[in-house]
């Protein structure tokens, strides 16, 4: 990031923006560790994630790194600094933090909000130099809030508010941007929208950026780097595609009824059926015909032994082979109710072969 | 809209000025307007009378009105923005119940000990400075026990509740001790708790206005840490304030604020809860550092109009501060938000 703003807001740090790094650190309440011997590191100019499932302890520690909380054991530097040892108001000037507590910011409106950021910065009447309306102007350009900035937090919607809110930490101008869920409510499109928009923002500002979520499918195709909880309360880290490939993913996300499949990087319903459907289709139709299929008890394949075959004749047409018989299927409603039909003993294990 | 606000604060603190004016020049007996002025500003009136009646009697009440509407503004919104509270007000820590319970046993002893000789003289005189200190105690006590108690409890919800319940327990007690004494000083209790701009002399001044002015001194250092905390206190935290401090020191402030004024006026209602809520539809800010000087304008606005409605014109008849604050005040902020709902701005 090249523009003027950064001139006047970095003059308090000296030297290049360090990583983040903890080591053996355990995070809990009252003595009681929810997450132990963690190290890791987070790498400036990438996006970080951390990564596990509800309730695994992921909000603790990202508040333990901003200085929310004291850990119970360990340490935190910030490049060569300790942050546990830096005093509130300088460490202010070095993260930033966008958390789950509810705003309710009253009649600030968006800009006045991203203001709000540059407090570390000012002087103790909170008036706002050249330098802190370069900086705000800034932040609110880089989340693409231009047009939320006039307007008042409190009418705008959670999508938006999260927009503002990462404002607010990027004019803080931290080296380390954490942020904790800040896709939880959002829909699907907003969640890909903000979790790019984060790691272009680590990419041009050099930052730090760490963000907890418990969305794997996305964190697999945007994360540079994860951190995953795992079920023992540590942590493992490394790109996205080292923990799926050395099944650490499934190992933490896995249950009873439900796999993560490497392959199409979504979760399945765990495979507990033998009825197996050849799908001739091509793509997007074969993933969809399979979809339909899943949701009903069966599997899809390419080829191999299976009970059923199901072709894709174009449009939303199908011809359906099962139990010896051909069927033209019109329609996805009309598939659905096919797959739904309960199996009879006589067919489990069919004849029926591709061909 | 930075023109906007310095167009409003200019017409607010004409309003004010004239106001103070009228405040002092209207009453049972009614002062020329030119011989107020005259007063006000150091000069001669045409009749010396006028300057006995403004200097000894009318000043005191207009300033007492004006140092209480900008004190209990200011600690309502203080209060307000500490709990992210609407709700709040500047007895949310039970300042009112601790001033309550000192004047309830100043009355229930000395007056009972000394009946025949001070009552009549109710809370005038001797009697009147014992009830100032009386209540400067009781509320300091309360206040030091929620101050003392604050230090444990991380929550800014459940210090709301501590501060309620500590409030509900003096309140308590207020009523036993009243239900414990002759029914005659029940009634000059039922009095002092109506509230009165009135009872302040020129000798009060003094007192109340350092305090006041020290309250308020300290709500102005805290514009800055008071907006850090709009948005809750962890992100206040992780923008460098020290939060604990900032709250004891926003509480101390509000203490003084309100414990001053309730000390001398007795507990005046309503001007602590609707004041911000005014100041804030008027500036369409939450920002502390417009707020805070709109809250006080406002409130000595709304108090003067309360002094001087409070006394209509060449009539003895007193209606009491708080009917006056109550009965005229509630129903101007319900047509206020309900105007605002309809133009899209709410607090």
């Amino acid at each position: 990031m090249t523009d003027h703003g950064r001139g006047g807001a970095t003059g308090k740090r000296n030297g290049p923006r360090g990583g983040l790094s903890v080591e053996d650190l355990a995070v809990g309440y009252r003595g009681t560790a929810v997450l132990h011997g963690l190290t890791a590191r987070a790498e400036p100019g990438e996006l970080t994630v951390l990564l596990g499932p509800n309730g695994a302890g992921k909000s603790t520690l990202l508040r333990t790194l901003a200085g929310l909380q004291r850990p119970l054991t360990g340490t935190i530097r910030l490049g060569d600094a300790d942050l546990l040892a830096m005093p509130a108001a300088d460490r202010a000037v070095q993260l930033a933090v966008v958390l789950t507590d509810r705003v309710d910011p009253g009649l600030l409106t968006g800009r006045e909000l991203v203001a709000l950021g540059r407090h570390p910065h000012t002087g103790a009447r909170g008036r706002l130099r050249p330098a802190d309306e370069a900086a705000i102007e800034a932040a609110v350009r880089a989340v693409g809030a231009g047009h939320l900035a006039a307007r008042r937090v409190a009418e705008l919607s959670d999508g938006e508010r999260q927009r503002i809110l990462t404002a607010r930490a990027l004019a803080q101008d931290p080296a380390l941007l954490l942020l904790d869920e800040p896709s939880a409510f959002l829909d699907v499109s907003s969640r890909v929208a903000l979790l790019g928009l984060l790691r272009t923002l680590a990419r041009d500002r050099g930052i730090a950026v760490v963000v907890s979520t418990h969305d794997l499918e996305l964190v697999l195709r945007l994360a540079d780097h994860v951190w995953l909880v795992d079920p023992a309360g540590g942590l493992c880290s490394g790109p996205p595609e080292e923990l799926v490939a050395d099944g650490a993913v499934a190992a933490v996300f896995d249950t009873a009824g439900l796999a993560f499949d490497p392959v199409t990087g979504t979760f399945a319903v765990a495979d507990d059926t033998d009825r197996r459907a050849v799908v001739v289709a091509g793509q997007p139709h074969r993933a969809l015909i399979g979809r339909v299929l899943a949701r009903h008890g069966w599997s899809a394949t390419v080829d191999g032994p299976a009970e059923a075959e199901i072709e894709h004749l174009g449009g939303s047409r199908f011809t359906v082979r099962h139990r010896g018989r051909s069927a033209f299927v019109d329609g996805w409603s009309a598939l659905r109710s096919w797959a739904a039909q309960p199996p009879t003993p006589a067919t489990r294990l069919s004849a029926g072969t591709p061909t | 809209m930075i023109l906007r606000r310095a167009g409003l604060f200019t017409v607010l603190g004409a309003v004010a000025v004239a106001l103070l004016v009228l405040a002092v020049a209207l009453g049972p007996v009614s002062v020329p307007l030119p011989d107020t002025i005259a007063v006000l500003v150091g000069g001669e009136p045409s009749d010396p009378r006028w300057a006995v009646v403004v200097g000894s009697v009318r000043l005191a009440r207009a300033v007492t009105a004006v140092l209480a509407g900008a004190a209990l503004g200011v600690a309502g919104l203080l209060m307000q923005t500490l709990f992210r509270n609407p709700l709040a007000d500047p007895y949310i820590l039970g300042v009112s119940s601790g001033a309550s319970l000192g004047v309830a046993l100043f009355l229930a002893t000395t007056t009972a000990a000394a009946f025949g000789a001070t009552f009549g003289a109710g809370l005038v005189g001797l009697g009147r400075l014992g009830a100032v200190g009386a209540a400067a105690a009781g509320a300091g006590l309360v206040l030091a026990v929620v101050l003392t108690l604050s230090r444990w409890v991380r929550s800014s919800v459940t210090l709301l509740i501590v501060g309620i319940m500590v409030g509900a327990v003096t309140s308590a007690v207020v009523s036993l001790v009243l239900v414990w004494t002759d029914p005659r000083i029940a009634q000059q209790y039922v009095v002092w708790g109506l509230g009165s701009f009135d009872a302040t002399s020129m000798r009060d001044l003094p007192i109340l206005a350092p305090v006041v002015a020290a309250g308020l001194l300290l709500a102005v250092l805290l514009v800055k840490p008071l907006n850090a905390l709009l948005l809750g206190d962890g992100y206040a935290t992780s923008m460098g304030v020290a939060v604990d401090r900032t709250r004891l020191l926003t509480m101390v402030a509000a203490a003084l604020l309100a414990g001053g004024v309730t000390a001398f006026c007795g507990p005046v209602a309503f001007i602590g809860i609707a004041i911000p809520h005014l100041a804030r539809l008027l500036v369409g800010t939450s920002d502390h550092r417009v707020l805070v000087p709109a809250t006080a304008l406002v409130g000595v606005v709304t108090a003067l109009v309360c002094a001087v409605a409070g006394h209509p014109p060449g009539t003895e008849t007193v209606v009491p501060l708080n009917v006056m604050t109550s009965l005229v005040g509630a129903p101007v902020v319900i047509a206020v938000l309900l105007r605002a709902r309809r133009t899209g701005v709410v607090t």
